[in-house]
């Protein structure tokens, strides 16, 4: 997640808590898209998502009062972020929802893709919509509790702590579960991409 | 201590997080070195982290930026006319 490298976060809340209530673009700025992503990854279209980002921000404005120093602001923001999308979601009655205290187990039993010829995935892959859809549906296709964690930790790159602490979970669930992503992620998106990559403008190494 | 390939799948995240204790990661990277299918596994696991994470993959709408702001005025302009 980015930092704001002009004003420290806790001046600019008591700036705006004081009245200077102007500020509130300058403070939210860094965290637009980590917010919209956290909701996309619930609302799964792009209208819905954009409209759950707004509300959530607007939200934490109303309630900056109520924000407390000991955690970050960042993380205060997200948890809102998720709760609007939950809320909403749960209202909709659009998807069954998960037990958020449900412990899944240690990822026993779900062995990786086998891939004795994997190859270096070029980053200029993304450029191609084919690769970014591919890995935008694995992403939505993860149940909710590995998604949030997966976002959080992997995307939006927020530390262990930071993440569980949004998600009100204990870090050993944080771990079990970004584990258990990844290895969902990598059985499904692994084939899928070394297909993907199989036509390749050059080798990376041409003499293999 | 001796660890077959679905002990180091289940070290994948930590080993790639450098958050293993130091005598299971020297196993793991032993490991590793000489098991072709763990070590493809560990590439492709990585290589999937490092594509997600790729501001492109999701991107925000356009304009997306330019709405909330304006959003954030309507809200602002209730709060202190
Ligand atoms: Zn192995």
């Amino acid at each position: 997640m980015p930092q704001v490298m002009n004003r420290p976060e806790p001046e600019m809340i008591a700036a705006i808590l004081a009245g200077d209530i102007q500020l509130y673009h300058e403070l939210i700025r860094p965290y637009e898209r980590s917010v919209y992503v956290m909701a996309l990854s619930y609302m799964k279209n792009e209208t819905d998502a954009e409209d759950v980002a707004q509300e959530a921000i607007v939200r934490a404005f109303r309630k900056l009062s109520s924000f407390r120093a000991e955690s970050k602001f960042s993380t205060w923001l997200i948890s809102i972020t998720l709760n609007e999308a939950r809320t909403r979601l749960r209202r909709q009655v659009l998807v069954r929802m998960e037990s958020l205290d449900q412990l899944p187990d240690e990822g026993n039993g779900l062995s990786p893709a086998l891939l004795r010829d994997w190859h270096e995935i070029p980053s200029e892959a993304i450029e191609r919509d084919e690769v970014r859809k591919l890995i935008q549906q694995a992403v939505d296709r993860l149940p909710d509790i590995y998604r949030e964690v997966f976002l959080l930790r992997d995307v939006e790159e927020l530390s262990i702590n930071e993440a569980a602490e949004a998600l009100k979970i204990s870090i050993p669930s944080v771990k079990v579960r970004l584990h258990r992503a990844h290895l969902i992620l990598q059985k499904q998106l692994a084939p899928q991409l070394r297909t993907v990559n199989r036509t390749p403008k050059r080798r990376l190494l041409p003499w293999l | 201590m001796v660890i077959d390939c679905k002990h180091v799948w289940n070290y994948i995240s930590d080993f790639i997080d450098g958050a293993l204790p130091e005598e299971i990661r020297v196993t793991v990277q032993k490991h590793l070195d000489h098991c072709e299918i763990c070590s493809a596994i560990l590439d492709s696991t990585r290589n999937i982290i490092i594509l997600t994470a790729d501001d492109r993959v999701f991107e925000l709408p356009v304009g997306f930026s330019e709405r909330l702001h304006k959003r954030i005025d309507l809200e602002l302009m209730r709060f202190a006319p």
